[in-house]
C-alpha cells in the first residue's frame, strides 16, 4: 500500500510540472508588461541622466528581448535564485523565507481552528435535521460567504480592540516592545514553546488569534455546509441502518461508522478552503498588518517590483500543488478502495 | 438538467409554487429589484452631494440628519453608499457577462468537437486554476492598468476556467443526443449546432452559476479597490470606503467600516439567495 501511495505520489507531482511552467511563464509575462519602468522607478532620483538608467538595465537584464529573459530566469529558477527584491534590497529567497512562516502560521492555525468549529456544527445539524441548530449552522453557512474577510476583520478590531480590550493593538506578529523569539521554526507559538517563555507565547498567541479567527470565519460556511450535506447522505444510506439494526451504540455509528465515510468529500473541500485563504491571505494581512508573504507581494506589486511578486506566485502555485497531492494521500488512508485503482 | 420542458403556463405555475414554499427567493428577488432601482436612480435619491466635503462635521456617528454618520471628510456616508451601488453592479454584471459568454463558446466549443482543441483548452484551464486567483486578478489589474475596467477584466478573467468548464461539461454530455442528431441531420452546421441547438440547452443550468458567481465577483472587486488597484479614492465604492475607514477603526469609528460593510454583504447575499432560488425553479433535482 505504502508502495502504491509513492507511486500515485509521483505521478501527481509530475503531472502538476507542466501547470507550475505554465504559471511562471505566465506570471513572468504579466510582470513584463507591468506599466512603468523599474530601471527609472530604481535609478538614483528623477534627475537621473538616461546613462544611468541604460546602465540599471543592463545589469537588470532588462535590454534583453522577453524571450532571452525568460530562459535566463527559467536557468534562475533552477539554481534556486529568484532574483532581488529592488524594495527591499535583499534576495527575494531569504525575504521569502523570513516572512513565509508568518503567513503559514496564521493560515494553519486559521484552517485548525474552522475545522474544530465547523466539523461538530455540521455533524450535530445533520443528527437533528430542522432543529435549531440545523438552522442555526445554515444560518451561519448562508451568511458566512456574504462577508468579506477584509470588513469581518476590521469589525473584529472594533470588538475585540476596542470595546472589549481583550486583544492587543491589531500591529504585526508580537508587540513592538517585546522581543521576537529566538529564530527555529519561524513558527512564534512554537519557537516560544520550545524555549519555554509563556509569557511570550501568551503575547503571540493573542496577537494571533484576531487574523486567524477572521480568516476561519471566511471558510467556516463551505467546510460545515460540506460536512453537513455529506453527514445527511451516509446517515441515511443502507449500513448505517444495518448499524441501528444490529443494536450498535449511536456515539459508535455516528463518529466510528458515520463520519469516517462522510469525511471524504470534507477533505476535498478542506483542499479547496486551503487555497482560497493563500488568496486572501492578502486581504487579512494587509488589514492586521501582518508580515507575510503575501503582504509582501502586495507592496511589491504595487510598486512594480517583479522579483518578489514572480517568486510569491510560483510560491503559492507550488504550495497549492502540494496541498493537492498531500489531499490524494489523505484521500488514500480514508478509503483503501481509491489506492487500489 | 431538466430534460422536460415546461409549457408556458405550466412554468409560471412551478415558478408560483416555488415562491409561494420559499419565501426566502421571493425576499431576496425583492431585495434584488431594490439593488437594481438604487443603482439605476441614486443620483436622484442621494440626501447629500456623494462627493463633497464638509470638513467641519466630519467623524459623526450616525445620527438623523446624516443616517450612516460621516467619513473623515465630512461626506455624507449613506448617500456615497448609495451612489456606489451603480458602479459596483455594473463591475460585477459586465464581469460575470463578458466571462460568461467567452467561457459558454470555448467550452461550448471544446466539448462539442473534442480532440486537440479540447485538450489544449483543457491545459490552459489547468494552469489557471493552480494560480491563487485572488493574486491573479491583482497581477492582472496591476499589469493591465489602474482602471475600472482592467477589474472587470480580471474579475471576468479568474471566472473564466469556471464557465469553460462547466460548459464543456453540459454540451459534451448532450453532443450525441438524438435532437442534437436531427438538427445536424436537417443541415445545421457544426457551428449553428453549437451556438444555436446546444448553448440555448445548457442556460438554464447555466443561469444560476450566474447568479451565484454575481456575489463572488462583487466581493473580488470590492477586494481589489479595498488593497488599492483600480477605483481611485474620491469615487464612492464600497471596497474603497472600508478601505479609508479602516484607519479609524481602533479609535471606535465603528460606522465608516459597517455601513458599507453591510451594503457590500447583504448585496452578496441578495444573489447568493436568488441563486438557490433560481436553481429550485429551474432543476428541481438539484435542490437541497
Amino acid at each position: 500500500m505504502l508502495g502504491g501511495i509513492a507511486r500515485r505520489v509521483g505521478r501527481r507531482l509530475l503531472a502538476s510540472i507542466p501547470a507550475l511552467l505554465g504559471v511562471v511563464v505566465v506570471t513572468f509575462v504579466l510582470m513584463r508588461v507591468l506599466p512603468g519602468d523599474p530601471a527609472a522607478y530604481f535609478a538614483s532620483g528623477p534627475s537621473a541622466g538616461q546613462e544611468e538608467i541604460d546602465e540599471l538595465r543592463r545589469t537588470m537584464g532588462l535590454d534583453k528581448p522577453i524571450p532571452v529573459q525568460l530562459v535566463r530566469y527559467f536557468g534562475d529558477i533552477a539554481r534556486g535564485d529568484l532574483g532581488r527584491s529592488m524594495t527591499t534590497g535583499q534576495s527575494v529567497v531569504i525575504d521569502i523565507q523570513r516572512r513565509l512562516p508568518a503567513s503559514l502560521e496564521l493560515t494553519c492555525t486559521a484552517l485548525f481552528i474552522a475545522l474544530l468549529l465547523s466539523l461538530p456544527l455540521g455533524v450535530a445539524a445533520a443528527l437533528r435535521q430542522g432543529s435549531v441548530i440545523d438552522h442555526v449552522v445554515r444560518l451561519l453557512c448562508t451568511l458566512g460567504v456574504c462577508v468579506p474577510t477584509f470588513v469581518s476583520g476590521l469589525l473584529l478590531i472594533y470588538a475585540f480592540y476596542y470595546l472589549l480590550g481583550w486583544a492587543p493593538d491589531p500591529t504585526a506578529r508580537i508587540d513592538i516592545f517585546a522581543s521576537p523569539p529566538p529564530d527555529i521554526t519561524g513558527f512564534y507559538l512554537i519557537d516560544f514553546a520550545l524555549i519555554g517563555d509563556w509569557e511570550g507565547w501568551w503575547a503571540a498567541f493573542r496577537q494571533l488569534m484576531l487574523p486567524a479567527f477572521t480568516m476561519a470565519l471566511f471558510v467556516l460556511a463551505p467546510l460545515a455546509r460540506m460536512t453537513r450535506a455529506s453527514m445527511l447522505a451516509v446517515l441515511g444510506s443502507d449500513f448505517i441502518r444495518t448499524a441501528h439494526a444490529m443494536g450498535l451504540a449511536r456515539l459508535r455509528i455516528v463518529v466510528v461508522y458515520a463520519l469516517r465515510n462522510a469525511l471524504l468529500p470534507v477533505i476535498t473541500i478542506t483542499g479547496i478552503v486551503f487555497s482560497t485563504m493563500l488568496g486572501a491571505n492578502v486581504l487579512v494581512e494587509k488589514v492586521f498588518s501582518w508580515p507575510g508573504v503575501a503582504s509582501y507581494a502586495l507592496d511589491a506589486l504595487l510598486a512594480s517590483d517583479y522579483a518578489p511578486v514572480q517568486a510569491f506566485v510560483l510560491l503559492m502555485a507550488s504550495i497549492f500543488v502540494l496541498v493537492n497531492v498531500t489531499i490524494d494521500i489523505l484521500y488514500g488512508i480514508a478509503d483503501p478502495r481509491v489506492s487500489v485503482v | 438538467m431538466s430534460d422536460v420542458v415546461l409549457g408556458r403556463s405550466g412554468l409560471g405555475r412551478h415558478v408560483a409554487y416555488v415562491l409561494r414554499s420559499n419565501p426566502v427567493t421571493t425576499v431576496a428577488a425583492a431585495g434584488a429589484v431594490v439593488l437594481l432601482f438604487v443603482a439605476l436612480f441614486a443620483p436622484w435619491l442621494v440626501p447629500y452631494d456623494p462627493v463633497a466635503s464638509d470638513v467641519p462635521n466630519a467623524l459623526q456617528p450616525p445620527s438623523a440628519a446624516h443616517w450612516a454618520g460621516t467619513d473623515q471628510l465630512g461626506r455624507d456616508i449613506f448617500s456615497r453608499i448609495l451612489m456606489a451601488t451603480r458602479l459596483d453592479l455594473m463591475i460585477a454584471f459586465s464581469a460575470v457577462s463578458l466571462s460568461f459568454a467567452v467561457g459558454a463558446v470555448i467550452g461550448g466549443f471544446c466539448g462539442y468537437v473534442g480532440g486537440g482543441l479540447d485538450r489544449w483548452v483543457g491545459r490552459f484551464v489547468d494552469v489557471l486554476m493552480a494560480f491563487p486567483l485572488f493574486v491573479l486578478a491583482m497581477a492582472l489589474v496591476a499589469a493591465l492598468g489602474n482602471r475600472v475596467e482592467n477589474i472587470v477584466i480580471a474579475t471576468a478573467f479568474i471566472n473564466l476556467p469556471f464557465y469553460i468548464r462547466f460548459a464543456r461539461a453540459e454540451v459534451n454530455v448532450r453532443r450525441n443526443a438524438g435532437w442534437v442528431e436531427a438538427a445536424r441531420a436537417c443541415g445545421d452546421s457544426h457551428l449553428s449546432v453549437v451556438l444555436r441547438v446546444l448553448l440555448p440547452n445548457v442556460l438554464p443550468a447555466m443561469a444560476v452559476q450566474i447568479s451565484l458567481n454575481l456575489g463572488w465577483a462583487i466581493l473580488n472587486a470590492a477586494g481589489l479597490s479595498f488593497i488599492g488597484l483600480g477605483v481611485r479614492p474620491p469615487t464612492p465604492e464600497w471596497g474603497i470606503m472600508v478601505a479609508e475607514g479602516a484607519r479609524f477603526i481602533t479609535t471606535g469609528k465603528w460606522w465608516l467600516v459597517a455601513f458599507p460593510g453591510l451594503a457590500l454583504m447583504l448585496t452578496v447575499l441578495c444573489f447568493n439567495l436568488l441563486g438557490d432560488g433560481l436553481r429550485d425553479i429551474l432543476d428541481p433535482r438539484m435542490r437541497t
